[in-house]
């Protein structure tokens, strides 16, 4: 799809648009909180850095998880409950949490990488929703009610995240650094190795990658950044619920990725913002969110299935991905 | 009173029992999915919907039009068939050449549009459908009293079952069905209609789901929410029984129901999880599954 002849000139120009654009967002980000509900903002980007996270597996490596709800709801409750229960700080909670969605990850893929394509979206979903019964009996969860009223505490002991901005800027840091994590590792030799595993598994074994070594790698990075969001995601709504362990919830975010576009660094954050938006406003007119989640599932796999960000990409030659 | 590793037996069988049934509706399903699975190569993630779709056309069917249950036994698949066909020829079709990832996406997106319809109109609570006055009460076995419509269902699940892989295997049309599974270019060349034969594939499958749901329907309460859990378990299921033979997805169905419904009378706590647990395990055995080939 690049076009092999891009003189350097050309390259050197389109990646220092790249990182115009980069600093833009950064600073669209920065000031945003002034003129949008911070709350908003904090739910679209932890749910674009759980989106790029799932994207990392999806978009770079080819395998489709059912099951990253597990990630993203476990460590909101590991975070909620260290945080309620144990009084950590919220930087530890978030840790904890994150490393909690980094061994559930572990586990999950040591089964699920067993088996390829639709297979391993099946495993994954079934793990998934084995995660969520036990969510629904183990004691820590509260069940229905979920872990309520965690406070936000003072991060680092210092800056007190119950206000607005300190928290705003909290995220907005947690959400750079995700995102940087997700470009790092999709830009290194690692990544290129995932790539070469997407595009073709059985080349990728006769080079004499361990394949099942690098998936399940890949699988536990993801998990650890889903569950970064997760716990953040905790840490802003002070509650954590089995809504964000449900298939549903998995369901979401692959949706996030398909309508952005898989296999970009931009799409996943733009399909989370529309999702997120379009979910804030159908909640107040009364027609359920199922159905156009629905549809917008089937008209993009039907019609656009670069997504939105991969159609830009795909229309404007010139730009790499 | 007699015990069976110190469970009175009465509980004992009682709990087999509704393993029995819950196996029967994963037989059922499982074996829909297989058959589509083998023809189409996707995933029908709404295989739940239209369980629960059929349900409800049984259950409208009473409410509006007054046709009770057994009318409602061969419209309900029919209904749910046709709008299968109907998907399958309009949309379902133009994703064949794409990774089947697309197909399990899209029929995901489908499933949550059918769900949520039946949400918006009926809510999340479940509407009660009385079993037929032919198969109300219930026949005491000396061991134990089964209800007649539980019998009935074991009873027509096993028949569907059989009947099905009995016209996959041993039919004109099944040998076609097979035969373009293996080639479909091939069977195109000998003057079949190879497109004609998936979308009766889908309607088939679809079917099943359907009849299922009727079946189900008085047993379980018709509810929009009977089928997106249920086909969880189903995909486990799959998983463990691996999706090459008919059979193999049948066999599994029913074992894993009674392997639930056993774990409900030694450990009622792990009964919800007992078949992802197997599924785990013979993942780490025969990561192929018990009945599959390997890919």
């Amino acid at each position: 799809m690049a076009e092999l002849s891009t003189r350097p000139t050309e390259a050197k120009s389109t990646a220092r648009l790249e990182w115009l654009l980069v600093a833009l967002g950064i600073v669209a980000l920065l000031a945003a909180p002034f003129f949008f509900y911070p709350i908003f903002l904090m739910k679209i980007m932890c749910f674009a850095l759980f989106a790029c996270a799932f994207n990392l597996l999806l978009g770079y490596t080819g395998l489709l998880s059912f099951g990253h709800a597990a990630f993203f709801g476990g460590a909101a409750y590991f975070c909620a409950h260290t945080v309620k229960v144990w009084g950590v700080t919220p930087e530890v909670g978030i840790l904890i949490g994150t490393a909690g969605a980094a061994v559930l990850g572990l586990v999950m893929g040591f089964f699920a990488i067993r088996r390829q394509g639709i297979y391993f979206a099946m495993i994954t979903l079934a793990l998934a929703q084995m995660f969520f019964f036990f969510c629904v009996q183990a004691p820590f969860t509260n069940g229905e009610d979920g872990i309520q009223n965690v406070p936000r505490g003072f991060l680092l002991g210092l800056l007190d995240l119950g206000r607005p901005l300190n928290i705003y800027y909290t995220v907005l840091g947690v959400f750079l650094i995700g995102v940087f994590a997700i470009w790092r590792i999709v830009n290194s030799p690692f990544g290129m190795v995932l790539r070469s595993i997407r595009e073709n598994e059985n080349r990728a074994t006769s080079l004499g990658y361990s394949v099942a070594n690098y998936k399940l790698a890949a699988f536990v990075m993801s998990a650890a950044l889903a569950g970064l969001a997760g716990a953040t995601k905790a840490i802003v709504f002070q509650f954590a619920t089995l809504t964000d362990v449900t298939w549903q919830m998995s369901g979401e975010v692959i949706l996030m990725t398909l309508l952005g576009g898989i296999g970009t660094m931009v799409g996943p954050m733009v399909g989370a913002g529309l999702v997120v938006t379009l979910q804030n406003t159908l909640a107040t007119s009364g027609f359920p969110v199922t159905i156009a989640t629905g549809a917008i599932f089937m008209i993009c796999v039907l019609l656009f299935r670069r997504g939105i960000v991969g159609e830009i990409y795909a229309k404007l030659p010139g730009i790499k991905k | 009173m007699t015990m069976i590793f110190g469970i009175p037996v009465q509980a004992f069988l009682g709990q087999l029992l509704v393993g029995l049934i819950n196996g029967s509706f994963y037989a059922m399903l499982s074996l829909g999915l297989a058959v589509i699975f083998g023809m189409l190569k996707i995933i029908n993630f709404a295989h739940g919907a239209q369980y629960m779709f059929g349900a409800f056309v049984g259950f409208l069917l009473l409410q509006w039009l007054n046709i009770g249950y057994w009318p409602a036994l061969i419209l309900a698949p029919l209904v749910v068939g046709v709008v299968g066909m109907a998907i399958e020829r309009t949309m379902l079709s133009r994703l064949y050449s794409l990774d089947p990832l697309y197909g399990l996406l899209f029929t995901f997106g489908l499933a949550l549009v059918i769900e949520g319809v039946f949400r918006y109109y009926y809510g999340v609570s479940g509407q009660p459908y009385a079993a037929p006055q032919a198969l109300a009460g219930g026949t005491n076995l000396g061991f134990m009293f089964l209800p007649n419509y539980r019998g009935w269902v074991v009873f027509s699940s096993l028949v569907i079952c059989l009947g099905t892989w009995l016209a996959i295997e041993k039919t004109r049309l099944g040998a076609y069905l097979r035969a373009a599974t293996e080639n479909p270019k091939l069977v195109q060349a000998f003057g079949v209609n190879v497109p004609v034969l998936l979308t009766l594939t889908y309607g088939l499958g679809s079917a099943l789901a359907g009849l299922a749901g009727i079946l189900a329907a008085p047993v379980y309460q018709v509810s929009p929410l009977m089928g997106s859990d249920l086909i969880i378990v189903v995909f486990a299921v799959v998983v463990v029984g691996g999706m090459g033979s008919i059979l193999g997805a049948i066999v599994t169905g029913y074992v894993l129901g009674l392997a639930e419904g056993l774990t409900k009378v030694f450990y009622p706590e792990a009964s919800n999880i007992v078949i992802f647990v197997i599924m785990a395990v013979v993942l780490l055995i025969r990561p192929a599954g018990l009945f599959g080939r390997d890919a």
